[in-house]
């Protein structure tokens, strides 16, 4: 039986280390969506997204008080508009129009987001994947919880340096259109390589092909459980240090598998997997970039950095793969910077570089995560930064990511602020050298040999 | 079996538990195991009870102890025991 000092431990958790599950992520397919005109497509995209989840918000809301978990978000993902819009689609209004209905079904259904505005062009673009792309930025400034993706490469497939060149400019006219509140829709467009079909996080979410009619994923979080747990064991071993951070993984997955099975089966919609993940907020003591300071280190980007992370990020995901029947996502440590404060506090003394940064990314779980920019950054600029990140996630066979904000109107020595969970910013400096003439050759970048590993 | 843990934290005060048990005789809550002791100079109690045969919902349940809780001075929660069973078992 349960005794006292778990049940201690446990609301310990809850209630001083900001313990939570992340997300509730209703997976919807938009496959069999079909209709000749946008409208019609439009209309028929809102009914299903609101009747499958229909009762999200209050099945994740019950579930939290019943078991006393706060579970801060519900959020829907979509099968990637592109693949499903192509026939009904024929111009950027029609694109538009679905980013409204999605828009509308969120605020229907309660959800704070909605993933899946968003087209896989790994290896090449379709028309119906270039007029999306076209689309984002004033999609992105005119809802409000619509959030896009892009995957512009992949391990199998090469780099679509395509894509990435028109991704540098798109992210530049994201910024400008939302230019009156610190670019923040730059903040809802994530540019991915080897993106995951069943990630559970925003603003990367999207429905993957491989997926079924609807799926439940959960993301969990705690990096405040896992810094507490650490400050316990200041000076051992690495082998210490590391045993604490699995068997807190472990322990934080476990909830997230069981929020996750019970949303499940009361909402009669299959479980797909936990992603587990340490998720940080601008919130004090739920920070990443805490927990790789008790490793050991002063500030964030100090030498020594990327191992502390590569160590946290390995040994998160050796304890909660155990604990999860189903573990999938981005699983691992994320980085972003300004929704922790202490990568925002790492950036604005200068002791974490834009540079330092993309090391980190090698071995954490996705990438280049919230990071403002100088406005006047030039896209070509933007799309060497997409391009050297997408090139970590192809030779390495992992998830990276871009999410970039170039603050419109404001350079390095200011702050870009966002708001509630996506924070606030120091504008970084960006390397000034040009490589216009790389971003400009047309065409994609081969795909990586798989052997001769060095 | 609807097994929920109830806890009870706060400043030690005369009547914490007769109160509650109270509301639990009275809503056929049925109590399965009772523990206290004070962590950091403050009353911990925790209670393992039977919500099976219980004639309210468990939101009413957890709102009504809550509220009662607050009435004199200590923090009652009342959580499904399966958080505790897969955070601390395997």
């Amino acid at each position: 039986m349960i005794n006292q000092y778990e049940v201690i431990e446990t609301n310990e958790m809850i209630e001083k280390e900001n313990l939570d599950v992340r997300t509730i992520t209703m997976g919807i397919s938009l496959l069999d969506c079909r209709a000749h005109e946008a409208e019609e497509l439009a209309v028929q995209i809102y009914d299903r997204i609101c009747k499958k989840a229909e009762h999200l918000v209050e099945t994740g809301e019950a579930i939290a008080k019943e078991y006393g978990i706060p579970i801060i978000n519900k959020r829907i993902s979509v099968t990637p508009v592109a693949l499903t819009a192509g026939g009904a689609c024929r111009t950027k209004e029609d694109y538009l129009r679905i980013a409204k209905a999605l828009d509308d079904a969120a605020r229907t259904t309660g959800v704070n987001f909605i993933g899946g505005f968003s087209a896989l062009v790994s290896k090449a673009m379709t028309h119906a994947d270039e007029m999306l792309i076209h689309a984002i930025p004033e999609a992105l400034a005119q809802t409000q919880r619509v959030c896009a993706s892009v995957n512009a490469g992949s391990t199998r497939t090469g780099i679509n340096m395509d894509a990435v060149r028109l991704l540098g400019k798109i992210v530049h006219d994201t910024a400008q259109a939302t230019a009156q509140n610190d670019s923040i829709g730059c903040a809802k467009l994530v540019i991915f390589c080897n993106a995951p079909d069943d990630n559970p996080f925003m603003a990367g979410a999207f429905h993957g092909v491989t997926e079924g009619d609807s799926v439940i994923h959960v993301g969990v979080s705690g990096p405040g459980v896992v810094k507490t747990a650490l400050e316990k064991v200041r000076g051992e071993s690495f082998e210490v240090l590391c045993e604490t951070i699995k068997k807190t993984a472990f322990k934080v997955t476990r909830v997230g598998q069981l929020v996750a099975m019970e949303a499940s089966r009361r909402l009669d919609v299959p479980f797909g997997i936990v992603d587990l993940s340490l998720a940080p907020t601008p919130a004090i003591g739920d920070s990443v970039a805490d927990i790789l300071k008790e490793i050991g280190l002063e500030e964030v980007g100090a030498p020594g950095t990327t191992a502390a992370l590569a160590l946290l990020n390995d040994h998160v995901k050796k304890g909660g793969i155990m604990a999860g029947s189903y573990v999938g996502g981005l699983s691992g440590a994320f980085i972003p910077v300004s929704e922790d404060q202490g990568m925002i506090a790492a950036a604005k003394s200068g002791a974490l570089t834009i540079e330092k940064l993309e090391a980190m990314t090698c071995v954490c779980s996705v990438g280049l995560d919230m990071i403002a920019i100088p406005g006047d950054t030039s896209p070509a600029t933007i799309s060497g930064i997409i391009a050297d990140e997408m090139a970590i996630g192809m030779i390495n066979q992992k998830t990276t990511a871009v999410r970039l904000i170039p603050v419109i109107g404001k350079t390095v020595g200011e702050t870009a602020s966002f708001g509630g969970l996506l924070g606030e910013a120091p504008v970084m400096p960006v390397n000034t050298y040009r490589c216009d003439d790389f971003v400009h050759r047309t065409g994609r970048i081969p795909a990586p040999v798989h052997s001769f590993k060095n | 079996m609807k097994r929920v843990i109830v806890t009870v934290v706060g400043k030690d005060t005369v009547g914490i538990i007769a109160r509650i048990c109270t509301y639990m005789a009275e809503h056929h809550i049925n109590i399965l195991d009772i523990s206290q002791t004070i962590v950091s100079g403050f009353f911990n109690m925790m209670m393992i009870v039977d919500m099976a045969a219980c004639d309210t919902p468990f939101e009413q349940v957890s709102d009504d102890l809550a509220e009662s809780g607050k009435e004199i001075g200590v923090i009652v929660k009342c959580q499904r025991e399966e958080i505790f069973d897969s955070m601390h078992r395997i």
